[in-house]
């Protein structure tokens, strides 16, 4: 069917290196990536335009503050994110105890929720005047703040504890689906071997799962350093701040970008240091031994511990706050439920939906495009088109404004010179360009998931499928596709969800008179009710629930053992 | 085959869902606007506007990023106007050269020339004085009477304020470099950071709640926040924090208080000029100026509009009369010098 050779597999090394780039895969990944990299080149051009300078005004006074404070949040939430998250999902894929098969699934729900909404729930609770301090100043007698100590929630510390609740579902998920995908006889072997139960996690388990880890903790880092609702209302001076002030108050877009494009470097080279880290580790799962995860039966303290450490993050992450909200939906339920409820909701599913499938699309295109044909320029251009991610919304949606108004401005102009007609604004200020900026926002997210499980596909397999007659598509499509499904799923879900909690890029590209759920909840807790927004943060979170819930099923279904003895084996692990 | 038939899917998805979102677009008269303003006030003057005039208006909504759109979109926009809530904002689009010369009458004779510019490339539509909240019992009478009072000794620890980076205190900030120097107002934002009871933080009405809660016993907030704890019904516990306060409007023997407005102007790329200008007209008039006094407890910048009753009985005041271009231009300066006496850390 086609003539293209396997990059481990080189056949004909003159053609190949003279011709290799020129075929399907390397030229339509080529053209893919030049376009979703395009508002993130945009960005960077900005840099580079005219402007005051910022910096010796900045460095001689906020920015040592803005760095520490952003350090000291991207360690504690990357910290927490990675004890709660790794942690959990250990549990649940290799431990039994009570109330597992729920918290397997439950463990994810907090991913749903916005971390803003959860920053105005807990503010409410926390603060001065909140239920929980007046309760207390009335049981001990206290009066005024001077005569008790209580943290502070608008504080680094309340950001990264809002933070971490939502976030690390990102690392629960990702590492629940590289254990999964572990085949248990590696565990055996260390077991066997004389390793007890830790040290097979150290030294075996978490090695093998260490690429889907990290993928987690960089999305939920690029997360945390562009978050802008939480920061703002919490009174944190992260470098993101930093860049709308300088933007807005200082009315310097060129200064804005310098910054972005420093935070940017700043995360090139934290990836990049943790991939030289591990650059002559290459984990494969050679054995077909797919059979029941063990499930270490936990008994004793060690049970209720399980118990409590996963109850703890669903708890305060969702079951806490999602109670509130639907208190307060009730309270407003008149105030908040129009006929255009229905009409922002329907936006939000469509729209995160859409987003989704071209996620996923182009994810695969991509992963698949770098591991059949292998050119460090596509890798390098690969990796530059997930930098999206690390960019504030706002600034990455005005790198979508302007290549987009440049295309079309360019059109326009062409048309009207050589055919006296104007084709005016084709993408500007439409659904295509929100969806445009969904897409290289989030491409991070569906590539990272896809690429770090496509890694773990032997090439052997590749090799086996195309000495039997495959091309690389049906490859794809019959050997690659089936063994990456459960990080498929994961990759969309995780899109989908963002996509509908998704704020600034929405606000700022949308068509005239069009509302997501995620901008009717702005509107009203940018006007201080909260209230009324509840019921359309219940919303969010609802639609957000649905497919986690079904992923979560579909995860546990996936695992290659189960299916390939079919219900058998699922009965007998139930 | 399942692999296909999701990418069938996929693809029905994808037209489903353009076909769904993409509401065509009437052959009705239209004005399209971008509005900084949030749409709980601005759609009712805007529904009584279609009302009149069977003028459509088509809206986003956006407050960030607004100006780079229109720029990136250039004289193929299709905004025809914008709305903001702040000088700053219209200053800047003024600057970037978005925004045309226009001339009217109408608009000439309903708004002062003080809230409007002398080219017509923006006009103020409503006014709010940034005022001090005092606690009714723990605050004296004279004890506060001007912002510069805010520096004085006796009041440590006793301020709340919000975000010294908030555009509000930008503009009152950027009113005082104006009014004193550059200098002059490093050090009255570095008397008051040092004043504050606690990290700037929360909203204007967090503020006055910080008040009412006892951590502070002023705090400075909008005039119409006032009005909207007070007559809060929906969360009711507001009214209290409210009744907590007296307004003290600063500087009445000196220069006056630090107004800001509310305002618009028509884009250059406008296709519905006419429209556009018409809008802007409408809400300049009485029936628009009054909406905006009673649900939004602004000050009309019409003269002889009645004011909301609870905002007419915290009494007449007298304002700044810096002209706003000059506010608006020291905004830069404003937000750096909050940087240097670190206002926010």
């Amino acid at each position: 069917m086609t003539t293209t050779t396997l990059s481990s597999a080189p056949v004909h090394p003159n053609v190949r290196n003279r011709f290799a780039w020129f075929n399907f895969w390397t030229m339509g990944a080529l053209a893919i990536g030049g376009v979703v990299i395009l508002p993130i080149v945009t960005v960077i051009y900005m840099a580079f335009t005219p402007g005051d300078d910022i910096w010796a005004h900045l460095l001689s006074t906020v920015m040592p503050n803005y760095v520490t404070t952003t350090l000291t949040l991207m360690v504690g939430v990357g910290l927490g994110t990675m004890i709660i998250g790794v942690g959990t999902a250990w549990l649940v894929s290799m431990c039994r105890f009570p109330g597992k098969t729920v918290f397997v699934w439950a463990l994810l729900l907090p991913l749903a929720m916005p971390a803003y909404v959860i920053a105005y729930v807990y503010t409410d609770i926390l603060e001065y005047s909140g239920p929980l301090q007046v309760l207390l100043r009335e049981a001990f007698g206290w009066t005024t703040r001077r005569d008790y100590w209580f943290p502070e929630i608008r504080s680094t510390g309340g950001a990264i504890t809002m933070m971490t609740m939502v976030l690390y579902p990102y690392v629960y998920i990702l590492s629940r689906a590289a254990f999964l995908e572990q085949s248990v006889g590696v565990l055996e072997a260390s077991r066997m071997l004389g390793r007890g139960p830790w040290q097979s996690f150290f030294s075996v388990a978490l090695p093998l799962a260490r690429p889907a880890i990290v993928v987690g903790i960089s999305l939920v880092l690029m997360e945390t350093l562009n978050d802008f609702g939480t920061v703002d209302f919490f009174a944190v001076s992260t470098i993101t701040l930093g860049i709308y002030d300088v933007w807005l108050n200082m009315n310097n877009v060129a200064g804005a970008a310098q910054l972005a494009v420093v935070v940017l470097v700043f995360v090139m080279l934290l990836i990049f240091a943790e991939r030289f880290a591990r650059r002559k580790q290459k984990f494969h799962n050679a054995g077909g031994t797919y059979k029941v995860l063990p499930g270490y039966k936990l008994s004793g303290w060690r049970r209720n511990l399980a118990v409590v450490v996963c109850a703890l993050p669903v708890s305060f992450g969702f079951v806490l706050p999602g109670f509130v909200l639907v208190m307060n939906s009730v309270t407003y339920f008149d105030a908040a439920l129009s006929a255009e409820f229905y009409r922002y909701a329907l936006n939000s599913v469509m729209l995160s939906s859409l987003a989704a499938v071209l996620a996923i699309i182009i994810g695969v295109f991509l992963a698949y495009a770098v591991r059949l044909r292998g050119e460090r320029f596509l890798k390098v251009l690969v990796r530059f088109c997930s930098l999206g991610y690390a960019i504030p919304g706002a600034v990455l949606a005005v790198g979508v404004l302007v290549s987009l108004g440049g295309f079309d401005n360019a059109l326009d102009g062409f048309m009207r010179q050589t055919f006296g007609l104007s084709t005016g604004l084709l993408f500007s200020g439409t659904i295509a360009a929100v969806t445009f900026g969904y897409l290289v926002r989030f491409l991070a997210l569906s590539f990272g998931a896809i690429e770090a499980s496509l890694e773990k596909v032997t090439p052997n397999m590749d090799g086996a499928a195309r000495s039997l007659g495959h091309g690389p598509w049906q490859t794809l499509m019959r050997v690659h596709m089936p063994l990456i499904r459960t990080s498929i799923l994961t990759a969309a879900i995780l899109v989908f969800v963002d996509c509908m909690k998704e704020l600034p890029l929405t606000v700022i590209l949308r068509p005239f008179d069009f509302h997501t759920l995620a901008t009717f909840v702005h509107q009203y807790a940018s006007d201080e009710q909260f209230g009324e927004a509840s019921l359309a943060a219940l919303a969010i979170v609802g639609f957000g629930i649905i497919p986690v819930i079904s992923l979560s099923y579909a995860m546990t279904r996936s695992r290659p053992g189960l299916t390939r003895h079919g219900g058998n084996v699922q009965k007998a692990a139930q | 085959m399942t692999i296909k038939s999701n990418m069938l899917t996929a693809a029905a998805l994808t037209f489903a869902t353009v076909a769904a979102i993409s509401s065509p677009v009437l052959a009705m008269e239209e004005v399209n606007l971008y509005s900084a303003r949030q749409p709980f006030l601005i759609n009712p003057l805007l529904d009584a506007f279609t009302a009149k005039t069977g003028i459509k208006v088509n809206v986003v909504y956006l407050k960030k990023g607004m100006l780079e759109r229109l720029k990136s979109e250039g004289l193929n926009s299709p905004a025809d106007l914008i709305l903001t809530a702040d000088i700053g904002a219209l200053q800047n689009h003024v600057d970037a050269g978005v925004l045309q010369q226009t001339s009217s009458n109408i608009l000439n004779r309903n708004i002062p020339a003080q809230y409007r510019d002398a080219k017509g490339r923006w006009y103020g539509l409503t006014t709010r004085a940034r005022v001090i909240f005092a606690d009714k019992k723990r605050v004296k009478a004279g004890e506060v009477t001007t912002y510069e009072d805010l520096t004085k000794p006796y009041m440590k620890g006793r301020i709340c304020i919000r975000s010294g980076k908030h555009m509000y205190n930008i503009s009152l900030l950027a009113s005082v470099i104006a009014a004193k120097g550059v200098a002059s107002a490093e050090a009255w934002a570095k008397g008051v950071k040092a004043n504050l009871a606690r990290r700037p933080k929360g909203n204007d009405r967090a503020q006055v709640k910080g008040v009412y809660q006892g951590e502070c016993d002023v705090a400075i907030g909008n005039t119409y926040y006032m009005g909207k704890m007070a007559t809060n019904e929906k969360s009711p516990e507001q009214k209290n924090w409210a009744k907590s306060v007296r307004i003290i409007f600063p500087n009445q023997n000196g220069r006056g208080t630090h107004v800001n407005i509310s305002g618009a102007g028509v884009t250059k790329s406008a296709k519905h000029k006419a429209n556009a200008l018409k809008l802007i007209e409408f809400l300049s008039d009485d029936e628009a100026q009054k909406i905006y006094a009673e649900r939004n407890f602004e000050y009309p910048v019409k003269v002889g509009v009645p004011l909301h009753p609870l905002v007419a009985s915290w009494g007449t005041f007298k304002a700044d009369k810096v002209h706003l271009d000059k506010v608006g231009s020291e905004r830069t300066e404003a937000s750096k010098i909050m940087d240097r006496v670190r206002f926010n850390d």
